[in-house]
């Protein structure tokens, strides 16, 4: 059953907030298998200048499932069906690093659904900013889901 | 804020160390764990096989990462990456063996960009399969 195209340009304006943690960081960095250093030591994240231990370029993906479940992939009048979803695309533009002790809060939106031969594509954007509106990050992501498209 | 790395110090067609990365069943496991992905088809090899792929998949995610360390690891400060953005254009099958599935990420200098920034072309294999596509990151360097 192809996606409801009517979810294109609907804004998600996650109400919680999400606490960047230490612990947080270290989790994602050891599920990548990345020791480096500036995700877990202190001293060594302050020795690059950063003032707390930083995150791997691509932990914000946490962020983007933490609130899937309020933003339009988990509404049933989309129709999408999860087990046909691969990820087509994905991009970070990161305007400082993420920290421990970020407070963030994100604002997502439904760029485009389109057909791509037998397969729909979903292109969302996803805003990450501090809860004091500080610009961290936006998010491009492409969904595709198999074998949806209108005959 | 930025890489150990000097901008004068690199040319286009400047290649990063090359890493090899061995994806097992516990990797994903522990990455649906760590990024709250808990779709079906990176740990249940019954419905991923019934959906039409070839075997449980990496998250296109946890291969993005992967990929990323090898620019990460060179530029010195992972905080130097600005841009990083990916296509993922074969799946990355994980069969429930011991011996996993090796990936192979080779990256080099693609571009100079002003203010001492670099774009990185990454290259990420799984055996002649290409399973990342326009994989480019925006470095800033010293």
């Amino acid at each position: 059953m192809p996606l409801n195209r009517d979810f294109v340009g609907r804004e998600y304006q996650a109400a919680e907030t999400y606490e960047v943690s230490r612990e947080l960081i270290r989790r994602f960095a050891a599920a990548i298998g990345d020791n480096n250093p500036a995700y877990t030591d202190i001293e060594a994240a302050k020795a690059l200048g950063h003032p707390d231990v930083i995150a791997p370029p691509t932990f914000l993906t946490v962020l983007t499932f933490r609130y899937a479940m309020s933003g339009p992939v988990v509404d049933p009048d989309l129709g999408l069906n999860y087990a046909l979803v691969v990820h087509g695309e994905q991009k970070f533009v990161h305007h400082r690093p993420v920290r421990a002790g970020d407070v963030l809060k994100v604002v997502s939106s439904v760029v485009d659904i389109r057909d791509a031969g037998r397969n729909e594509l979903m292109t969302t954007k996803t805003a990450v900013v501090t809860t004091e509106g500080e610009p961290i990050a936006d998010l491009y992501g492409t969904l595709v889901s198999r074998g949806t498209a209108a005959a | 804020m930025s890489a150990t790395v000097n901008y004068d110090d690199v040319e286009v067609g400047t290649e990063l160390p090359a890493q090899t990365f061995t994806i097992q069943r516990v990797n994903l496991v522990q990455y649906c764990g760590a990024s709250g992905d808990f779709n079906v088809i990176h740990w249940n090899e019954r419905i991923a096989k019934a959906v039409g792929l070839p075997d449980v998949i990496a998250h296109g995610m946890y291969t993005m990462a992967e990929a990323g360390r090898v620019v990460t690891d060179w530029a010195g400060d992972p905080g130097a990456v600005v841009e990083y953005g990916v296509r993922f254009s074969a799946p990355v099958p994980v069969p429930d063996d011991d011996k996993g599935t090796e990936l192979v990420v080779n990256g080099a200098v693609a571009e100079k960009l002003d203010g001492n920034r670099v774009a990185v072309d990454l290259d990420a294999r799984v055996g002649e399969t290409k399973v990342l596509m326009k994989a480019r990151a925006v470095v800033q360097l010293a």
